[in-house]
């Protein structure tokens, strides 16, 4: 492509944001017995290395799963063999058993950091890039301008482990919208297998799968290819799971450390909706567990289910992109268990429709970083969180102009707001409602910011601050998933062709 | 909205890339800073607790005051601020002292002060008018120009990551050109004059000043063939610039006279007992004529030419900072250096002279200055090659000829600023801007000039 010069030059700014930013301090530095999620993943190189793999997910002396024990699917266990390899090339202390445990130096943090990087560089971004290089419909600056925002999107680079199955998603997402089915759906088999949080992308991309299936006949091309692609995900899941279907039990026990239903609906502080209810009605001491499992299961399920079947019957890439959105959304506000970072598996979908609404995902992508400021706090990334932010911020408002791309058109909601105009004539304020609500979402989210960084809570309320976030950002989030519902159920393809017309 | 756009002023391509350079430089934060880090802050300590008297003897740290009175002054000036952030970094005994907040007031100091130099970098764009290429603005001069300057990988390390002021001063200096280019010649030598009692080393290109200044501003006009016309001679304009640069030198150095203390001054200014070479050696002719002395002394040893006993003991090679003697060739004196470097630069201060081709050839004539007095002057330091490759950024958004130079000289100029970054933390930094910049520079040039 021409131009390539300014996209190289745009990924070696994306490379080096990211490692200035790993300069600063990790997860649980310095603060034992635990520390946090960087010790988790040296800990899991030093089992991987150490043990055989039918211990890998079971507790024993050697291994003691209170301790940081494994509980991603295999393929996560393998990446951490890979790089404990090359750590016994370079420092056999940093895997030894059991004494390297809250391991911490300045070589090791290097090590850990350059092998996220080079996970970043081999997976995620080439998958970045070629995507906004086939990207349709707009120019070779906007492409690069894209990948730009999309690569200082903070939520990404301020949390700080590899990637890997956001760029296996993402290689799905690129694949299946080339129409190169086969191979988008293993990336994105690999994409489970890496991390069972990508269950969440699941749904829109089985939906979309069979709409294609069903719209190519199911007597003739289609079957043929709901064959193959049934044959794919049987053989990638068997092949990283073949240690572990030697015995029932071992299954069993992988997939109860995968699926911890004991844990409860949720832990610690997190912004979907059992959070903030909590905070009203203490449902998740007044509940029993099963009926908190089968709540979370049933409301995940309807809040997703209309554009799920949408997408079924009439599949198209830009709704399967909206509906990975609005899925993962889905989940985050009403699953089981969900982790403040689990944000970022909406953000991925939501980055990959930048181009298309750029107003509203800079906004959202802006509140999901905002989502996870108790957490970014505590790992004392409070100035690389501001300053990527406000990069980001200036990024997208300089390649896109978002604020002069605020009309009703633009935002998708023509054929809404006709169909409203239908039963109120004088529903013409919209995008004057929505860019106020923006005003003060963004007026909302400094506000605390400040609050949270320079002021002490009350001795009452230790939490305030953090509850406080999480209510703000599940606001923001509950409407945005109403919004990009609007969008998926109002996208007809008469609006598309009316749009060719004029 | 249209209002939080102009709010915000961020819609500007210019803005965007000052704000995200400086978003950058706030990253680079935590990355390691050397020994001129606590350089500063003893200055910071001698201005904010000693009198004035005392600024240029003190000597209780090794690194004492060796900039001119200016910088004295704006060391001052901060210091008033630092107390605010961290008391204890004042205190002249606190030797090495590098507490966070120290370290935030340091570095944000240098990135504050930047802001002179985007103002500069603004006021260069309004001046050159490159080809007018297309409508797109990736391809546009100025663009190309305001990139090649406020992201320049040299300032950016040696500023923001080894820890310098040069930010400001290229800024003074670049202000400076400037205010030349658009004819307001007596400013352009007043920020000249300011510039050179903040740090000294602008002496370097002093001559292209002297000459131009002299040339095109005092003689007001020329004969149709482009000669000297001596009957155009302004004493007004002679005796305004004298009076300018008086007036500075005197606020600058007058309360150092009053004190009689102008010897000392300017033997911490000029310390020549420092050696032909700095620690590490910048990539001069000297650096070659050291090497060729050592080659030629080994080789005379082998082959029993030299006696072993006559050979100094220490060596150009041991990174000290000391007076040496060469072991064969002649030993080097200032005075041969700046020999040296007067001989270099004459070619170009005679073209300025006799064939005086406007400001852009007082810029080239700046740039051979600085480039003669990297390649042959006394105890030159590496960085010194941004004096040369900053003014030449100018140049190169010119004509093709100049864009081609000017590759090379930055490549080599800015590879040779490896060394000062020696941790294995910043070794992916400095190859990732080195090569974010080189790529930039090389494909953006090789597009304007196609």
């Amino acid at each position: 492509m021409e131009k390539w010069y300014l996209m190289t030059v745009v990924v070696l700014i994306g490379l080096t944001v990211r490692w200035t930013v790993s300069l600063n301090s990790y997860s649980g530095a310095g603060k034992p017995p635990m520390f946090g999620d960087y010790e988790a993943q040296r800990h899991w190189q030093e089992i991987t290395f150490n043990l055989p793999v039918k211990q890998w997910y079971f507790n024993s002396s050697d291994n003691n799963l209170q301790y940081w024990g494994l509980d991603y699917p295999p393929l996560t266990a393998y990446h951490s063999l890979l790089c404990a390899y090359v750590a016994k090339f370079i420092n056999p202390d940093w895997i030894a058993l059991h004494t390297s445990r809250g391991y911490e130096s300045q070589a090791h943090k290097l090590f850990m950091r350059t092998t996220v990087l080079i996970a970043d560089l081999l997976i995620y971004i080439p998958a970045v890039v070629l995507y906004c290089c086939c990207l349709k419909e707009i120019s070779t600056k906007k492409k690069i301008a894209n990948a730009l925002c999309i690569l200082l999107y903070p939520g990404l680079i301020l949390i700080d482990y590899g990637h890997f199955h956001l760029g296996f998603a993402l290689w799905g997402v690129l694949g299946i919208s080339c129409d190169c089915d086969l191979l988008g759906s293993l990336a994105f088999c690999l994409a489970i297998n890496y991390k069972q949080m990508e269950l969440y992308h699941a749904l829109p991309f089985f939906c979309f799968l069979l709409g294609k299936c069903f719209k190519k006949g199911l007597k003739g091309k289609g079957f043929v290819l709901l064959v193959k692609l049934a044959c794919i995900v049987v053989a990638s899941f068997v092949l990283c799971w073949l240690p572990f279907f030697t015995e029932r039990e071992q299954t069993l026990q992988v997939l109860r450390r995968l699926f911890p239903v004991d844990r409860g609906l949720f832990e610690d502080k997190v912004a979907n909706i059992w959070c903030s209810f909590n905070v009203f009605l203490k449902i998740k001491d007044i509940l029993p567990r099963h009926i908190q499992l089968i709540m979370s299961f049933c409301s995940t399920f309807l809040s997703l289910l209309p554009a799920c079947i949408k997408l079924i019957l009439q599949p198209s890439s830009k709704g399967f992109k909206f509906t990975l959105v609005s899925c993962a959304l889905s989940f985050f506000l009403f699953s089981f268990q969900v982790h403040e970072k689990s944000i970022l598996l909406v953000s991925l979908p939501v980055c990959l429709v930048l181009s298309e609404i750029p107003f509203m995902s800079t906004w959202f992508l802006l509140v999901s970083t905002f989502s996870m400021l108790p957490l970014l706090l505590k790992d004392e990334l409070l100035m690389p969180s501001v300053v990527t932010t406000m990069a980001f911020f200036i990024a997208c408002v300089t390649s896109f102009s978002i604020f002069e791309k605020t009309s009703e058109e633009e935002l998708q909601l023509k054929s809404f707001s006709i169909s409203v105009r239908k039963y109120l004539p004088c529903f013409t304020f919209l995008s004057r409602i929505i860019q106020y609500l923006f005003l003060i979402s963004v007026i909302t989210m400094v506000l605390l910011t400040l609050m949270t960084v320079t002021l002490d809570p009350p001795q009452k309320l230790p939490d305030l601050f953090s509850v406080l976030v999480c209510f703000v950002s599940c606001l923001n989030f509950l409407f945005f998933l109403v919004y990009f519902n609007i969008i998926i159920m109002w996208d007809s393809k008469s609006g598309r062709n009316q749009k060719k017309i004029s | 909205m249209a209002a939080l756009t102009i709010a915000t002023g961020t819609g500007n391509w210019f803005s965007a890339l000052a704000l995200g350079v400086t978003l950058l430089k706030c990253l680079l934060i935590p990355t390691y800073h050397s020994t001129d880090f606590e350089v500063h802050r003893n200055w910071l300590a001698i201005t904010h607790s000693l009198p004035i008297s005392q600024w240029y003897y003190e000597a209780t740290s090794e690194w004492t005051l060796d900039y001119p009175p200016f910088f004295a002054w704006f060391e001052y000036i901060l210091s008033h601020v630092a107390k605010y952030f961290d008391q204890e970094m004042l205190n002249v005994h606190n030797l090495n002292y590098s507490s966070s907040r120290t370290l935030l007031f340091q570095r944000f100091s240098v990135i504050f002060m930047d802001v002179l130099f985007v103002y500069a970098v603004r006021e260069c764009c309004k001046c050159i008018d490159g080809k007018k290429v297309g409508k797109e603005l990736t391809e546009k001069p100025k663009f190309i120009l305001s990139v090649l300057l406020l992201w320049n990988f040299g300032l950016l390390i040696v500023d923001h990551i080894h820890f310098q002021y040069n930010g400001f001063l290229f800024g003074l200096m670049l202000l400076s050109i400037a205010r030349l280019f658009q004819k307001r010649h007596m400013e352009g030598a007043f920020l000249f004059a300011v510039l050179l009692h903040f740090k000294h080393i602008y002496l370097y290109v002093a001559p292209a000043y002297g000459v131009y200044l002299l040339r095109s501003y005092c003689f007001t006009a020329n004969k149709p063939d482009g000669s000297i016309r001596w009957k155009s001679f302004s004493f007004v304009r002679v005796i305004s610039l004298g009076l300018v640069v008086f007036l500075v030198s005197a606020l600058s150095l007058g309360p150092f006279l009053a004190l009689n203390q102008l010897p000392q001054v300017f033997s911490r200014l000029f310390p020549f007992k420092r050696g032909l070479c700095h620690a590490y050696w910048a990539p001069n002719f000297w650096a070659l004529y050291n090497a060729l002395d050592k080659v030629l002394s080994v080789i005379g040893l082998k082959l029993k030419f030299l006696d072993p006993n006559n050979i100094p003991k220490a060596s150009m090679t041991s990174g000290l900072v000391q007076q040496f003697q060469h072991t064969v060739l002649p030993s080097v004196t200032p005075l041969a250096t700046l020999i040296c470097t007067l001989i270099a630069i004459l070619p170009s201060i005679f073209c300025l002279w006799f064939k005086p081709q406007g400001p852009r050839g007082f810029l080239r004539c700046l740039t051979l200055c600085a480039l003669s007095s990297f390649m042959f002057g006394w105890h030159v330091h590496e960085k010194a090659i941004l004096l040369a490759i900053l003014p030449m950024s100018l140049l190169s958004v010119g004509k093709a000829g100049d864009a081609s130079i000017f590759l090379i000289l930055t490549t080599t100029g800015h590879y040779s600023l490896f060394p000062l970054l020696f941790t294995a933390p910043e070794l992916p930094i400095k190859i990732l801007l080195m090569l974010l910049f080189t790529i930039y520079s090389i494909s953006s040039l090789k597009t304007l000039f196609r």
